[in-house]
């Protein structure tokens, strides 16, 4: 069984797919920094932020509103920032009792919540269009070549390698679960809730051990071939003047970007 | 359950050991558990072994130790040198061990990295890791899945591509843990041929009688971590009382 439902690639000859990965990686971190480093409310900046995100889009050749759609599957973990409304002084905009507290939605709060909600929904949207156009493969060599720490891309690579594998073997839990969930006639059938409680809890413990085992064994096949500590890759791409220029054009919106939202 | 051990006197094909010598192997997990209670065997150049016997009979703790992986007592000896820690990376490099579980062995995110990564930790050149590559591919049939994600590929594909892993080393000894396990017969009739064609001495554990008539000369036969029979294969699988002594099945 293959689950690739983690496989965001998409095959496509466009501009973007073409485009070196280092290129897609460090303009995908500059951009997510520079949002992050705009004031709040900077409408201007956010705008011109959000053209550039749908300047990729088109070139990406996915679709104007390829990354919008899959953008708002994110959107409920930016209601983490929801304490904001209530936490900052300002003018209060609107009162409620909740329980027994009295809470105050003040102006400056609702601005930073609603900065926080564009920031966090333009660069989860970059972060998106970056894995749709790039294999993972490639993307694990960009943030090598551009110095990632091994440790770190190495756990991202055996992390992706074994996702699948893990995934297949939760399934094969479940599986032999339901298949041995039966009912028989005049009984209620599934147990007491401690019971099941129990039984999940022994599947992820089987997970947790099967899947020890397995490092085990991964790091013998890594013996065996010659791992002694250090990972070796080649180094299959090459920045052509393309790449170049694209970085430069794309550093040079951001940071006019930056300028704007600071008048 | 005591199992009796038949006395055979099989007679072992002509060989000095120049590939592989093990002499009086001793090992025993961390757990008290003892795998292994002294194992000798030799293999020559061209060699294709099976290597027999039922679950729990210490093949795979065997297979282990072949490029030290495990470390028991005793001596083992690849192409005549001696395995000791200093020449373990030389060892490695010439006996090339498959897992029974491609998923174990492909740990790389694409196949090409799989493939190169043997090479690549030898200190290989860039060109010549990138011939190798292409050489194991070439070997296994795989040119064309070059850079296909591991994820995405069948269990015989994976199998496969497994062995390239190993023969981009280019090993003088090909170890495997019960390679045609799980295959469906077409897979297994692809694997059958291209460990056939292949000019590398073999050590192959399986439980695939069939495989074992079909393809090697020579089988040993283990059992509770003794090594209780070794000898030409068809001569083996005529002897019935040691078949059903040790759990296995003529073909």
């Amino acid at each position: 069984m293959h689950f690739d439902a983690f496989d965001r690639y998409h095959e496509k000859e466009s501009f973007l797919h073409r485009l070196d990965p280092r290129v897609k990686a460090l303009v995908t971190v500059t951009f997510i920094v520079s949002n992050a480093l705009l004031p709040d409310g900077a409408w201007l900046a956010f705008g011109f932020a959000w053209i550039f995100l749908i300047a990729a889009n088109l070139l990406s050749q996915l679709g104007i509103g390829y990354t919008f759609k899959r953008s708002l599957v994110a959107l409920p973990f930016a209601l983490i920032a929801i304490t904001v409304l209530f936490s900052i002084p300002g003018q209060p905009l609107f009162t409620f009792q909740l329980f027994n507290s009295h809470l105050v939605i003040t102006d400056a709060g609702l601005l930073r919540f609603l900065s926080i909600l564009v920031r966090s929904w333009l660069s989860v949207q970059m972060a998106i269009l970056l894995v749709a156009v790039t294999r993972f493969p490639d993307l694990i060599h960009a943030l090598e070549h551009l110095k990632v720490p091994a440790i770190l891309t190495t756990i991202i690579a055996f992390l992706y390698r074994y996702l699948f594998v893990l995934t297949d073997e939760v399934f094969r839990l479940i599986r032999a679960r339901e298949s041995r969930s039966a009912a028989s006639a005049g009984n209620r059938a599934g147990g007491g809730i401690f019971w099941r409680a129990k039984v999940a809890g022994n599947m992820a413990g089987q997970l947790f051990l099967r899947s020890y085992e397995r490092s085990d064994r991964i790091y013998n096949a890594m013996l065996s071939r010659g791992y002694s500590g250090h990972l070796y890759t080649l180094n299959p791409h090459e920045m052509k003047s393309r790449d170049y220029y694209v970085t430069a054009l794309a550093i040079v919106v951001i940071f006019i970007v930056q300028i704007l939202g600071r008048f | 359950m005591p199992v009796t051990h038949v006395k055979s006197s099989f007679q072992i094909p002509d060989c000095e050991g120049d590939v592989l010598t093990v002499k009086d192997l001793h090992f025993s997990y961390p757990d008290g558990h003892a795998a292994l209670h002294g194992i000798s065997l030799k293999l020559c150049n061209g060699d294709k072994v099976a290597l027999v016997g039922p679950n729990g009979a210490g093949k795979s703790t065997l297979m282990l130790h072949l490029n030290g992986i495990l470390g028991g007592h005793g001596e083992v000896e690849v192409s005549g040198q001696r395995l000791t820690r200093e020449n373990l990376p030389a060892i490695r490099a010439m006996v090339g061990l498959v897992f029974q579980n491609p998923d174990d062995q492909l740990f790389s995110p694409t196949v090409f990295e799989d493939v190169a990564f043997g090479p690549l930790h030898m200190g290989l050149p860039e060109a010549d890791v990138r011939a190798r590559v292409d050489a194991a591919l070439e070997a296994v049939r795989m040119s064309a899945y070059r850079d296909r994600l591991s994820h995405h590929l069948s269990v015989g594909e994976k199998k496969r591509i497994a062995i390239a892993t190993v023969l981009s080393m280019n090993p003088s000894l090909l170890i495997l843990d019960e390679p045609s396990a799980g295959l469906d017969p077409r897979a297994r009739r692809t694997l059958i041929n291209l460990l056939r064609e292949l000019p590398i001495t073999m050590l192959v554990s399986t439980h695939d009688m069939k495989l074992v008539q079909e393809l090697f000369p020579r089988t040993i036969v283990m059992d509770e971590g003794l090594v209780v029979a070794d000898g030409l294969t068809r001569e083996i699988l005529e002897d019935e009382n040691l078949l059903t002594a040790h759990g296995l099945e003529k073909p």
